[in-house]
């Protein structure tokens, strides 16, 4: 007997090469030229304000941000998979998808700047703010999941964590409960290949991240997650099977951030090679997606320019709006907490109360 | 009205809550089929089906962050950790997620969920069964933590925290799950969070207790009365965060001495908080300090030492008695 053991346990989905070349005709998604270019849009949007908030953290006119260059395919891939009444639960770094789902650019800056409005979500936009506790997301998913199903809703939870949070316990834990209650959810692992400095090989003797999957009994597949169109591929159905009551699927992205861990003093060089950048940079997603759109006349320099004047635009607006929201105050989180204050907090209230007066 | 344990009270009060509001979900390890490993729900799921009360895999943080995404969809989860000494694998999602779920959101989601845990000394568990570990949410914000001592106020109270808008942990203390049985009526009643019940009448010395210690204390007050003649004020703080520090102040106007009672060890529970609130707000009040009677700061004991352990009346007795001598 001899048994297989190099196979890849998961199925592999590319449907463009770097050179921008449809390598698999047959998953390519049904997108109109104009959804296509939208796919763009977004991508080139994101890379643009990547840059400008990384400039503005350092300037200190944004707080904790986290970089996602090179992450904007399976990132807006993703989202873009995704219907409006469909619920996301981010982790920290996916910002983009919050507000490619319909959250305010201002209040992303806001969030960034540790101001409370920022997790004021508004109510017609169905995201939770981003999660720092990595792997809460994603037990949490599995009940936003089971909600949609007992009340019959065909609407899918969408929760997201990088390679390090697949070693998490809440991470199998929340699989393993869609799975249990064939609940309606797609989990995405962003495998930027690195948690801070700890490569990918640390985390995990698995072959792949998307095999976890087997643990749980869902649907597991890997997709290059610098191909937006892969990534959308995979979204798509995944999204398509829980909504028609199919369960769970995990999806991992193979991906890259060009950039730091975050912006708080994180420095790439001391874990990362120049040869390893360099050959991801290659593999960058919005050369290859520009060179397909470009191949089919869909794209030309001129659109890029105009994206990236109306991303500076919408940065220079968002900003504003950002620097004229009112201060907090400390009565302002008090009132928070509980629907109606309990005795102990309205003393409490009273005295700081007393203190902002002066 | 019917005689019920507590156990009783408490079943019956999740079924008045599942037949009122269909948005109330009761699950947890064993709650469906098998109506849970003390019974407490005990024939619910025959009675609403199994969408509405549900067995899950055995995965505490699993179970607290479902009942976490359910409520910002909109329902009422009531899940069930089998014995609070298990709390510890779901400590983010209740601390980190369920209690900061209104704050950090401002407003726009909330978390109106209720943490079903049976706890307590005195019937020899094994290991990690027992812990009195309320005293990790009375230093949590955003979440309320409710201990009855009875059944009627057991269903009361339970029934006011399902009602709640904000996360309650309610603690059921094994001892008292079928020590006695009492008047429980059939109808639907709350007792409200927050608000501390005077028990026995007295002037010469307050005692703050709660969960099981109510009944120590009680029956100190009696032994106290009989052998020195002195009149202790018995409180049942029935919610222990946030305390309920008026009605404590008020009876140490009158008796001008405290001592608190609890099952938790020394720096542990909801005694030192309770402590330094009356330091804050009756000092002036007091002819001596405010002593605990409590257990030592161990690890909660092995079954041969627990009755040893625990609070007796006649500890209660000597703490009151230094109290009056201080």
């Amino acid at each position: 007997m001899s048994l297989n053991l190099e196979a890849k346990p998961v199925p592999f989905l590319q449907i463009l090469d770097i050179e921008g070349n449809v390598v698999d005709a047959q998953q390519m998604p049904q997108l109109s030229d104009n959804e296509l270019r939208d796919l763009m849009r977004k991508m080139v949007f994101t890379r643009v304000w990547d840059q400008r908030a990384v400039k503005l953290a350092r300037q200190g006119r944004l707080g904790f941000y986290a970089p996602v260059a090179g992450q904007e395919a399976s990132m807006i891939g993703s989202e873009a998979a995704t219907k409006k009444e469909d619920f996301l639960l981010p982790g920290y770094r996916d910002i983009p998808q919050l507000v490619w789902h319909g959250l305010p650019l201002h209040q992303a800056f806001l969030y960034s700047r540790g101001h409370q409005s920022g997790g004021k979500i508004p109510d017609d936009v169905n995201v939770l703010m981003p999660q720092i506790i990595i792997g809460a997301q994603i037990v949490e998913a599995a009940g936003v999941g089971l909600a949609f199903k007992l009340k019959g809703e065909k609407r899918v939870a969408v929760t997201y964590t990088g390679d390090g949070g697949t070693s998490q316990g809440d991470f199998y834990e929340g699989m393993n409960f869609a799975g249990a209650f064939n609940a309606p959810v797609v989990f995405v692992v962003q495998n930027n290949q690195f948690a801070i400095s700890v490569p990918v090989h640390l985390q995990t003797a698995a072959q792949t991240l998307a095999q976890k999957a087997i643990a749980a009994g869902i649907h597991g597949v890997q997709v290059d997650g610098m191909d937006v169109l892969a990534v959308y591929a995979a979204t798509k159905e995944a999204a398509e099977r829980a909504r028609n009551g199919e369960g769970p699927t995990l999806i991992e992205a193979v991906t890259f951030r060009y950039g730091p861990h975050t912006m708080s003093g994180d420095d790439p060089t001391r874990y990362r090679t120049k040869d390893l950048e360099s050959e991801w940079e290659k593999k960058d997603p919005l050369v290859r997606f520009r060179r397909f759109l470009e191949g089919k006349g869909l794209w030309s320099e001129k659109d890029e320019e105009t994206v990236i004047d109306e991303a500076k635009t919408a940065i220079q607006e968002a900003l504003a709006k950002a620097d004229a929201e009112p201060k907090m105050t400390i009565t302002g989180l008090i009132d928070s907490m509980f629907e109606s204050l309990p005795a102990d907090l309205k003393r409490q209230r009273d005295e700081f109360s007393a203190e902002e007066g002066q | 009205m019917a005689q019920m344990t507590m156990i009783q009270a408490i079943t019956h009060a999740l079924d008045l809550e599942l037949a009122r509001d269909e948005r109330v979900l009761v699950f947890g390890e064993d709650v469906g089929n098998n109506g849970g490993v003390f019974r407490a729900t005990e024939g619910l799921q025959k009675k609403y089906g199994a969408d509405r009360v549900f067995d899950t895999p055995l995965a505490e943080s699993g179970i607290i962050g479902l009942a976490n995404g359910l409520a910002i969809q909109g329902f009422r989860p009531v899940p069930e950790i089998q014995f609070f000494g298990f709390v510890f694998e779901a400590f983010d999602q209740i601390a980190g997620q369920l209690a900061r779920t209104r704050y950090r959101s401002g407003g726009r989601y909330t978390a109106p969920v209720t943490i079903r845990s049976p706890f307590g000394g005195g019937v020899h568990t094994p290991e990690m069964h027992a812990d009195s570990l309320e005293g990790l949410f009375v230093q949590t914000p955003g979440i309320k933590v409710v201990i009855p001592s009875n059944p009627y106020e057991a269903k009361g109270l339970l029934l006011a925290a399902i009602r709640d808008p904000d996360p309650v942990i309610f603690l059921e203390h094994m001892k008292l799950y079928r020590s006695f049985r009492q008047e429980v009526p059939e109808d639907d009643y709350t007792i409200p969070l927050g608000v501390a019940n005077v028990v026995r009448e007295g002037k010469d010395a307050t005692v703050i207790a709660y969960g099981a210690m109510v009944s120590v204390a009680q029956k100190a007050a009696e032994q106290w009365s009989k052998e020195k003649g002195f009149e202790a004020e018995v409180i049942d703080l029935r919610t222990i965060s946030p305390i309920d520090i008026d009605t404590i102040v008020k009876s140490i106007q009158k008796t001008n001495r405290a001592i608190v009672v609890q099952e938790a060890q020394r720096s542990a529970g909801a005694a030192a908080e309770i402590v330094a609130q009356i330091n804050e707000q009756a000092i002036y009040h007091l002819e001596a300090p405010v002593l605990r009677a409590t257990p030592p700061d161990t690890v909660y004991p092995f079954g041969m030492i627990e009755d040893e352990w625990l609070p007796t009346p006649q500890y209660v007795v000597d703490t009151l008695n230094k109290v009056m001598t201080l």
